[in-house]
């Protein structure tokens, strides 16, 4: 089937199998292989991206669900070349290592920091528990948030 | 396979009384995952993302009417969190804010799991599920509506449309054993409501039986109501937990749900 959506601000066509998932969409069809694919179950946040602005696991949304919607990517996130604050901080902190939840965690940081500017601990805790990360220990990786909130105020 | 996406919910009814084996999906939080494993190949799956009646929640006559496609995230705002605490306080148990930013109300009730976290803190209140086929409406009330384990009252034609609960404005809490605070499905979990008008005690168990389920006690019975919850309990050993952890789980929780309602 045909669906046409709106990602990272431009709009696009694909033709999906029915029962694919906005994951596989994303990476088989339409060359954005940002979105990471790991657990297929909503457990690990990989693939989280934002559709109408809302955070969300691709993995778990049904290609034709998302047609006629809005999705950003991780690849969508920084503006004119530039990384976005959040990828920015992510590297100066060091908060990767083999790099392979790092999208999830940008996307859901992005997504943290757009709700809740200057978030607590316990916030960004909370806001990042559905991203898995089984190399850093997360130390860096909350290191990084906390510099990319400072970065916005 | 094929998709269908209604606009309205008399597009969906009809949709669902033409195709009644098409499986609806909202939030595609339980769906996927059976789609992504191949553990599921339906004919059709019918996508109520679109059906504008379904989503929010309304005020009438001092009820409350949930739509089926209310999301987790929503039941956590301000206004329902004061209205439902203790569904408020289930949803933020639920996975993950990915998780809650797509899963609804309407399908824990489809998917009607042992463990379904919104399930107790509703049959607490007391809550009516509120169905409709192209044969009309009805309503039955939750636990009527629980049949098995991940089995419902649902004809092959129907959907759910909405919760309908009172809020009985008595204090109450939610509670849920894991191995971590985010993305558990729940070990064992206890809704606790204590209705000092009524002098009455509320408390619905999860995960420790083939449905939630309620039990009650009049409020001087307060001492021996952990022990009453536990004996109600029909828990299974499985990957998640043993019978009689689950049973011992539960006799705590409802003593410090007990003492956290009460003090």
């Amino acid at each position: 089937m045909k669906i046409e959506l709106t990602i990272n601000g431009e709009r696009r066509e694909a033709d999906v199998w029915e029962g694919e998932s906005l994951l596989f969409t994303l990476r088989e069809h339409l060359g954005l292989p940002g979105s990471k694919n790991a657990c297929e179950q909503g457990e690990c946040g990989s693939c989280s991206v934002l559709l109408d602005g809302r955070l969300v696991c691709a993995c778990l949304v049904l290609a034709a669900q998302a047609d006629g919607h809005e999705v950003v990517t991780v690849e969508g996130l920084g503006e004119d070349g530039q990384l976005h604050r959040v990828q920015q901080a992510f590297v100066d902190a060091g908060a990767v290592q083999c790099g392979f939840c790092t999208p999830g965690l940008v996307v859901a940081t992005a997504a943290l920091l757009e709700r809740s500017p200057e978030p607590t601990d316990d916030e960004i805790r909370e806001a990042l528990s559905g991203n898995l990360c089984r190399c850093t220990g997360y130390q860096k990786i909350f290191d990084a948030v906390r510099a990319a909130a400072g970065a916005t105020s | 396979m094929e998709v269908l996406t209604p606009r309205s919910l008399e597009e969906a009814l009809g949709l669902k009384a033409e195709r009644p084996d098409a499986v609806p999906i909202q939030g595609g939080t339980d769906l996927m995952v059976e789609l992504n494993f191949d553990r599921s190949r339906p004919d059709a799956i019918l996508n109520l993302n679109e059906v504008a009646e379904l989503r929010g929640f309304a005020r009438e006559n001092g009820a409350l009417r949930l739509g089926s496609g209310l999301t987790y995230t929503e039941v956590m705002e301000e206004e329902l969190a004061g209205l439902l605490p203790a569904l408020a306080e289930a949803s933020r148990t639920v996975g993950s804010p990915q998780i809650r930013n797509r899963g609804t109300i309407g399908g824990n009730l489809g998917t009607a799991s042992p463990a379904g976290d919104a399930l107790p803190p509703l049959l607490v209140e007391a809550a009516e599920v509120e169905v409709a086929s192209a044969r009309g409406p009805r309503t039955l009330p939750l636990a009527e509506f629980l049949v098995g384990p991940k089995r419902n009252a649902l004809a092959e034609d129907e959907l759910v449309v909405a919760v309908r609960v009172t809020p009985s404005g008595s204090r109450q809490t939610f509670m849920k054993v894991g191995p971590r605070n985010a993305m558990v499905i729940a070990v064992c979990s206890l809704a606790l409501a204590v209705d000092r008008e009524r002098e009455e005690i509320r408390a619905a168990y999860g995960s420790a039986g083939p449905v939630p389920a309620l039990v009650t006690a009049p409020l001087g019975e307060r001492e021996q109501f952990p022990e009453r919850v536990a004996a109600a309990a029909s828990p299974i050993d499985d990957v998640r937990g043993t019978a009689a952890y689950r049973r011992h789980a539960l006799r705590v929780l409802t003593a410090r749900a007990l003492e956290r309602v009460l003090t």
